[in-house]
């Protein structure tokens, strides 16, 4: 009994991280830009799809995902110069439906490029599973855990102690102001979508072993991520990170003690419950709207 | 006379009905006619979305799941139940229309992406309720739908009908039925959009502070036409089961969704003719692109980025700038 509960957390803990991962590149994003990235799942795809191909053409895991984490970067700086910044002063939706175009077009890439079928990236170090407490963990579990931790650890180290970390933030506060006292503001917007970008490649790679990957996996897990971005509040860090996790948790036990059928439609159950009574997220700030 | 010829409600339902009068003669198979009723059945559901995102500006990202619930309760309460259809579209097409009820008003105080995040939340949910509850819906299947029939006369496309002395096959029977369908509501849109109503939308979208200021209900505007346009959803999403006679899961998903905002983004937003034009591209594209086959993604993807980034106030409405712009005497009003 606790085991299975134990187990379930495990899981669940492992798959929050993942969306943890997502949305904090859509906050990235958000932040720096006020888009939401519809395309922030297909890093993760891009992350796994071309890890798994790089493998096949016989590199070692770490070059592989090395080079699959830069492609994603180098597509997400692609993305903000090709299609969102020529959009500048387009509407919210229009931003929305550029973004999806990006996403149709980067799937369709990848199934042209690599093809349709599901691959399973070998785990990272072996499948022996670790037994605790009657619950038994994969060592893929705690790669995906101890890569989000210190992702997580060097995000807060970029923002708080580095210049061009503080060059971000100023961006999104006040976009003219940043420019006024000499931030690239152009430059740091291309930064904000590469970071954003690698992030996703990252969480990607990582969960590839234990959920598997396919050209058209970016939809669902770009989807839960921008839940788990908008249930800690758009724009919050922190509140991204809870807001993975919890909807990691509650997914796999609503999956185990309730119904497997219905485990995708729990995140938007949770954030349709939350904006009914919260509409700016938990964290997001009661501010007050300017006429 | 020629005033009133330009204007969009006489002028444009004119050059409407000649082109819906016109087009059978030109298509030249059953295909194309079936082709053209599908986009008739699209253009109808987002003239009724486009009301909703670009007169109050309020987006959603869920509609499909409303056209998928009207479609599965009338293929159920018709197939199963045997219901008259008619009665089992208007049942449904009331159920639909309390639910989006009920939903607009929590929904509706949301702003910008909380809101997209709320909607297409509903309409995920929508669709994986039909998915899942397979006993009902036959799940990923699909489920077979009667034909449409009212007191005991059966429409379907495979048969053949005698109208006042002219034979006509059920598909031409199926065109004039969408066809005027498709007229009536771009006039019942325009009328909707000149009306009191329509008016406090446009505030609405403005400055919704602005329009409170002034006395306007904005909430009560709101979740009124978040529920018409449901409705407009609904029965398209019955019609089009009884059309086709099949339906699956995926007309209340998120891709249908997409595909319906992105025919209203693409089209012009409250621009009623260019909301059509939307339809009639994003049913065709596919069509056309379908030669390319595994390319057919990345065109899709690459148009819609372009034609977006490009024309960003939509095609109907760049088109008429573009036309206009000699004349010195731009008006986005005419695009309405």
């Amino acid at each position: 009994m606790l085991a299975e509960l134990l187990q379930y957390l495990f899981t669940g803990v492992t798959l929050g991280a993942t969306y943890a991962l997502v949305a904090l590149g859509f906050t990235l994003i958000y932040n720096a830009s006020h888009v939401i990235n519809f395309a922030q799942g297909e890093f993760l795809m891009i992350g796994g799809m071309s890890t798994f191909f790089l493998l096949e053409a016989g590199l070692p895991l770490p070059i592989a995902i090395l080079l699959s984490v830069l492609l994603a970067g180098a597509l997400g700086i692609a993305l903000q110069k090709f299609a969102i910044a020529p959009a500048k002063n387009a509407d919210v939706v229009t931003l929305i439906i550029i973004t999806i175009g990006a996403s149709i077009f980067l799937r369709g890439l990848a199934q042209l490029v690599w093809d349709k079928e599901i691959h399973a990236v070998p785990a990272f170090s072996g499948d022996t599973p670790l037994v605790i407490g009657g619950a038994t963990l994969l060592p893929q579990n705690l790669w995906v855990l101890g890569i989000s931790v210190i992702v997580v650890l060097a995000l807060v180290y970029f923002f708080t102690r580095t210049l061009t970390g503080k060059a971000i933030l100023a961006t999104s506060m006040n976009a003219d102001a940043a420019k006024l006292v000499g931030i690239k503001t152009q430059f740091i917007l291309m930064l904000a979508f590469a970071l954003s970008a690698i992030l996703g490649a990252v969480a990607g790679v990582v969960v590839a072993p234990i959920t598997f990957t396919a050209y058209d996996i970016g939809i669902m897990l770009g989807l839960k991520g921008f839940v788990a971005a908008a249930i800690g509040g758009l724009g919050n860090g922190v509140g991204a990170i809870v807001g993975g996790l919890i909807l990691g948790v509650t997914e796999t036990l609503a999956a185990g003690y309730i119904s497997s059928d219905y485990k995708d439609a729990v995140p938007f159950v949770i954030i349709l419950l939350i904006l009914f009574f919260l509409p700016n997220g938990l964290f997001g700030s009661r501010s007050t709207e300017r006429v | 006379m020629m005033q009133a010829l330009k204007s969009p409600r006489l002028g444009g339902l004119s050059a409407l009905s000649c082109v819906l009068i016109i087009l059978p003669f030109t298509l030249s198979n059953s295909f194309q006619l079936d082709v053209a009723i599908q986009v008739g059945i699209a253009a109808i559901v987002v003239v009724g979305l486009n009301l909703l995102v670009g007169f109050a500006g309020q987006i959603s990202l869920g509609h499909a799941g409303f056209m998928g619930m009207g479609a599965y309760m009338s293929a159920i309460l018709s197939g199963t139940y045997g219901w008259s259809p008619l009665l089992a579209l208007i049942f449904a097409a009331i159920c639909v229309g309390g639910l989006a009820f009920l939903i607009g008003g929590p929904i509706l105080r949301l702003k910008g992406h909380y809101l997209s995040m709320a909607t297409l939340g509903l309409g995920i949910i929508i669709a994986i309720v039909i998915n899942t509850e397979s006993w009902l819906t036959g799940g990923p299947d699909g489920l077979v739908v009667e034909p449409l029939s009212l007191f005991g006369w059966a429409l379907s496309p495979f048969d053949e009908y005698h109208l006042l002395g002219i034979s006509l096959s059920g598909t031409q029977v199926w065109y004039i039925l969408i066809a005027s369908l498709l007229v009536f509501a771009v006039w019942l849109a325009l009328n909707i959009i000149d009306s009191p109503t329509g008016r406090a939308l446009r505030a609405v979208h403005g400055s919704e502070i602005a329009a409170q200021v002034v006395g306007v209900n904005t909430a009560h505007y709101k979740v009124k036409v978040f529920v018409i346009s449901a409705v407009f959803a609904s029965v398209m999403g019955s019609l089009s089961a009884h059309y086709t006679g099949f339906i699956t899961p995926n007309i209340a998903g998120f891709h249908h969704s997409i595909e319906l905002i992105t025919m209203v983004v693409l089209g012009g937003m409250a621009s009623t003719y260019g909301v059509i034009l939307g339809a009639v591209i994003l049913v065709l594209l596919p069509q056309v692109l379908a030669d390319l086959q595994e390319f057919e993604m990345l065109a899709f993807g690459l148009i819609l980025m372009v034609t977006m980034i490009f024309m960003p106030k939509g095609l109907l409405p760049t088109l008429l700038n573009l036309l206009n712009k000699p004349k010195q005497k731009t008006t986005s009003e005419e695009a309405a």
